[in-house]
């Protein structure tokens, strides 16, 4: 454990020297095939990537707030790029683009569905470790070398890509129009295949591990909610990157090789260019296919990690179990044939977009059951307020509040005014932002003891919640009457329109809130890096739950479970089962040792079982006066 | 805390600090020498010294005094480099000096919270010593603050409509648009319902269900009616809305040909960062465009062997007539725009090479919109909404609303796009073509190449 803590610096810049370790230190911590150890490589790249994107962005809310003033301080740090104290628009472009990029793929993608497919598809399924560990390793070093790419962008001479996230061509094409879409542009598409390949690799991985490595008696019915997430979402990424990497190829081939796919018809800067026959709205198509994917992408691993911290720490099953999984299943269907609500004034026939409308008011439906099973879970609960249940209701929150405009932006009429505009920003930081960032902390919180043998500081936890939850809210929730009156995103400055004025206060105030909330996340950068060190050594199981991670030894070794691995024989969530007398009975404990307490649809219509039980029953129908009343 | 007596983590962070202090270094170092060679450089190239002054305080934001310092150095190296060493840190040290003191308030902040943290401790020793539980208080903590969050936050949702939305919110002011408005304030109060209840339910929950030692949680896996309930409600719900909205969308683009026909045809392009409006003119259309005859003067691309182009007229802001029915028809000669009128309910991207349409009725005038909100000085604005470039915040056109008879006498007043330099460009290039094959014929030939 001792040298965990230098491990995060290692992973991020690997040219160090480390030839004094010990010899096996490069396979242990830096080339590992062990999901455990990947696991925590994808954490903590994914939290330095994090800080990055956040950093960005109070960057360039410095520059909403105060778009007058000058901030000589940036200069040095900066350099061109703030002349004279003041971001310039085109820097500012580049740090939207930035901070979006990395926040939804490096950090939600990657550090959230590969941190925690990694660590937990193995443990709670009972498997040794993954499908295929090489291919695993690929998975992050191809994701270490997306990221060293992409920040890479900040040293060059043009700059990082400034298209947007969504790299909208012909903007993203075109050097001239904007200088980020040089060289800083090239490298955002390299990132982004050697990312892509990267999630094939761990995709194929979670989905054959889901499928083949489950132990004696895991069914799929038995198995946790995160591992649905988490396999779900792997088939939505399986599906839908390969989408993205076409839609990159034939923006390289049009930027670079005079092709014409995106382009059309255009004259820039007084330049006739030769392009024809091209169309930016294909990229849009193809982008979206991946795009909206994507959003789940980002925000089922966060739904399957709540799902599971809130029923252990109500104590409780989770409600509609079946529900839930159904729901799942809803979206990562539905999420295929919504991409088009992103596109509805964009000129895609308006027809369609009628169309995209319906499919997309449909996905709220499994969201709304969801939100729905989550509050009953919670009532007649024992809830416990660890951290990680903390946010996991926050988690809930969120996406209750962000979810609920989606019913504005996905209805094709209201969106005629709101597409592109600060709402639009509201709505997916509260439902995508927010719900998944909170889910991931939700998951560090809580598998923290099960990762590094050491239980995190509550105390900081609670801090980091409260300011982190209301900072969220306060930065957000203003935002959305921004977009109502009409204030497009990704603009510099709000001075060039006279209705925009009453905004700037507004501004100052999100600013504010947003550094507050940013400064907020030192105390869990301290609690977690300290913790690694300095935590209180964690029990076996210390939150008292069923899911078989919490059977192997506090010490990680190698293949997981010292002897056989462990035979499972009932759902994950008999929580405060009356009859028993503990409050969790884990999936491990076969029907045989909990007599007291069993059920009659437990045996799934076994009759040999059925007939047992009854037995049993008759036999201690005096002992058991509680039973009877059930 | 034992955070400081560990000899291994101090090392550690020495180790940073001097890579931390080498990396400051170097990056002074950096900056001086490139301050120094575009200072020679500037020096050496430009002979007179005015003109280098002026350069040189673009390149560089250097003080006058080291620019004429330069000058004369120019024959020397080694003075060239003092002189761009005096210039180097051209920031003022007071802005070190309180970024380091931020730096400074931020770690005795966090210094205070260890503090704090330390006495919470202590607290809850003497709690263990007392007998008393240490864990059930912080989640009795934890709950009351979550029925405070649900009091203030509902609160601050009711301010937040009251003071945000009365300010962000202006009626429509087209025929659409007030269908589209009907369609959001329904949605907004049935959104409104499910947060406040669904936080309500969230939060007193977590508020009456805390944990506590003598409780056992109420075994409940499922309930399928209950279930089936809560899947058929939404369900129901945004089925109407789904309808609702669809008719709404398609009655708004899906205009019937012969509206299309009586509707006032304008143009609007966008380009990197200004929109170019155009009006048809006497005969009501609006004439072919070819973006490969785009020259300096013919900015759109206009082609004059359409005749209808002939009488184009160049608009030097959106000027409408108040109740006539309008079909935009939205370019782009470089890269994506958005026509964005956000009082008209209008938005559509512009696409380059493709045409896009929108069509609405003004209902309101720009006069009886500044009547309407008190605010004299009000104009409805069309402004860019897809991100296209450093000026992407200020691209933009005054929109006014006007009646019929401000109309035509505003648009008498505006110019012909086919002025008298573009009328002589094109009789000079039709003269060469006419040498061997029919004007026409060979434009079009031409294009189509």
């Amino acid at each position: 454990m001792s040298s965990i803590a230098s491990v995060g610096t290692h992973n991020v810049d690997h040219h160090g020297e480390h030839g004094h370790h010990h010899e096996s230190f490069w396979t242990k911590y830096v080339f590992s095939q062990d999901h455990k150890m990947i696991a925590k490589q994808f954490l903590i790249t994914g939290i330095v990537m994090a800080v990055f994107a956040m950093i960005l962005s109070i960057l360039f809310r410095m520059q909403l707030a105060w778009p007058d003033k000058e901030f000589p301080i940036l200069e040095v740090f900066l350099g061109k790029w703030a002349e004279g104290g003041r971001i310039n628009p085109e820097f500012f472009l580049a740090l939207v683009t930035i901070h979006g990029t990395i926040m939804v793929f490096f950090v939600l993608t990657a550090g959230l569905s590969g941190t925690f497919a990694n660590l937990l598809i193995p443990y709670q399924l009972g498997a040794r470790d993954m499908a295929s560990p090489f291919m695993n390793m690929l998975s992050y070093w191809f994701f270490l070398g997306a990221c060293v790419v992409m920040i890479s962008s900040f040293f060059i001479e043009s700059g990082p890509a400034s298209a947007g996230w969504t790299i909208y061509p012909p903007l993203s094409a075109i050097p001239k129009a904007i200088p980020g879409s040089g060289l800083g542009m090239t490298l955002w598409l390299a990132s982004m295949v050697m990312f892509i390949i990267s999630q094939v690799l761990g995709g194929t991985n979670y989905i054959s591990t889901v499928l083949n490595l489950r132990t004696k008696g895991m069914d799929l019915w038995k198995m946790p909610l995160t591992v649905w997430a988490l396999f779900l979402t792997a088939i939505v990424g399986l599906l839908s990157f390969p989408v993205l990497v076409s839609a990159v190829v034939l923006l390289i081939f049009d930027r670079s090789f005079g092709t014409s796919f995106y382009l059309s018809d255009l004259v820039v800067q007084g330049q006739i260019l030769p392009n024809e026959g091209g169309s930016p709205i294909l990229f849009q198509h193809l982008f979206w296919f991946l795009g909206h994917p994507e959003v789940y992408i980002v925000l089922m691993p966060a739904l399957g990690l709540t799902s599971e911290v809130i029923s252990t720490n109500s104590r409780k099953p989770i409600f509609g179990y079946h529900a839930m999984v159904y729901s799942l299943i809803g979206i990562t269907v539905l999420s295929f044939i919504v991409w088009g609500h992103h596109m509805f004034v964009t000129g895609m026939n308006p027809f369609l977009g009628g169309v995209f409308m319906i499919t997309t008011l449909i996905i709220a439906v499994p969201s709304a059951v969801k939100s729905f099973n989550y509050l009953a879970t919670l009532w007649r609960g024992n809830i416990r307020f660890t951290p990680a249940m903390l946010f996991a209701i926050g988690m809930v929150s969120f996406f209750i509040s962000g979810g609920l405009t989606g019913l504005y932006v996905g209805n094709s009429a209201l969106d005629i005014n709101l597409h592109d505009t600060y709402f639009v920003v509201a709505h997916f930081h509260l439902v995508m932002g927010s719900a998944s960032i909170f889910g991931m902390l939700c998951g560090v919180y809580h598998w923290y003891p099960k990762m590094f043998g050491r239980m995190m500081n509550e105390k900081l936890g609670y801090l980091h919640f409260w300011l982190t939850f209301v900072g969220a809210y306060f930065v957000f929730f203003p935002m959305h009457f921004m977009g109502i009156d009409g204030v497009p995103r990704r603009y510099y400055a709000f001075t060039e329109f006279p209705f925009m004025e009453k905004w700037v206060s507004v501004n100052i105030f999100i600013t504010w809130s947003a550094i507050i909330a940013g400064l907020g996340q030192i105390a869990f950068i301290w609690n977690f890096f300290a913790s690694m060190r300095f935590g209180k050594v964690a029990t076996q199981n210390p939150w008292g739950a069923n899911t078989l991670e919490w059977t192997t030894p506090v010490k990680h070794i190698h293949g997981n479970w010292p002897g056989e691995i462990p035979t499972v024989y009932r759902w994950p969530y008999d929580y405060s089962k009356p009859g028993h007398h503990e409050d969790f009975i884990p999936q491990t404990v076969p029907f045989s040792e909990t007599m007291s307490s069993n059920l009659p649809h437990d045996f799934e219509g076994n009759v040999e079982a059925e007939r047992i039980q009854r037995e049993w029953e008759l036999a201690n129908a005096a002992a058991q006066p509680e039973k009877e009343r059930e | 805390m034992g955070f400081i007596k560990s000899s291994k983590l101090k090392t550690v962070w020495i180790l940073a600090f001097v890579v931390g202090i080498a990396l400051v270094g170097r990056a002074f170092a950096q900056e001086t020498d490139t301050t120094a060679t575009q200072t020679v450089d500037t020096a050496t190239a430009v002979a007179d010294t005015a003109t280098a002054a002026d350069t040189a305080g673009d390149v560089a934001p250097v003080s006058p005094d080291t620019v004429t310092a330069a000058v004369p150095a120019a024959k020397a190296d080694k003075p060239a480099a003092a002189a761009a060493e005096d210039a180097g840190p051209n920031i003022d040290p007071q802005v070190y000096k309180n970024f380091f003191y931020g730096l400074l308030l931020v770690f005795l902040i966090c210094v205070l919270v260890g503090v704090i943290g330390k006495i919470i401790q202590v607290y809850e020793l003497t709690r263990r010593m007392n007998g008393k539980d240490t864990t059930y208080y912080l989640y009795n903590f934890n709950a009351v603050l979550f029925l405070v969050a649900l009091v203030l936050g509902l609160y601050g949702v009711y301010w937040s409509y009251v003071h945000h939305g009365g300010q962000s919110f202006r009626a429509a002011v087209t025929e659409h648009g007030q269908q589209i408005d009907t369609m959001f304030i329904i949605t907004t109060i049935i959104c409104t319902i499910v947060l406040v209840v669904m936080h309500i339910g969230l939060f007193s929950f977590a508020y009456i269900y805390r944990a506590r030692p003598t409780r056992k949680a109420y075994f409940y896996p499922h309930n399928n009616t209950i279930e089936k309930i809560w899947t058929i409600t939404p369900a129901i719900v945004l089925t109407i809305l789904v309808l609702f909205g669809f008719f709404t969308w398609r009655g708004i683009t899906n205009v019937p040909e012969e509206d299309q026909k009586n509707a006032l045809h304008i143009e609007v392009v966008g380009e990197q960062f200004t929109w170019t409006v155009r009006y048809p003119g006497r005969d009501g259309q609006l004439g072919e465009r070819n973006y490969r005859l785009t020259t300096p003067l013919n900015g759109l691309g206009m082609d004059f062997n359409d005749k209808k182009n002939w009488d184009d007229q160049l608009g030097s802001e959106i000027v409408l007539p108040v109740n006539k029915p309008v079909r935009v028809q939205i370019g782009s000669k470089d890269i994506l725009h958005s026509f964005y009128m956000p009082d008209f309910r209008v938005q559509m991207n512009a696409v380059p090479g493709m045409k896009t349409y929108f069509q609405f009725t003004p209902t309101v005038t720009t006069e009886e919109m500044r009547d309407r909100l008190g605010d004299y000085k009000y104009d409805f604005v069309m402004l860019c909404a897809k991100i296209c470039g450093g000026g992407h915040y200020n691209m933009q056109k005054k929109v006014r609303i006007v009646t019929e008879e401000e109309y035509q006498a505003w648009l008498n007043e505006q110019p012909y796009f086919f002025t008298e330099d573009l009328r002589k460009e094109f009789k000079m290039s039709q003269a060469t073509q006419t040498a061997d094959e029919p004007a026409q014929e060979r434009l079009l030939a031409n294009v189509h190449e």
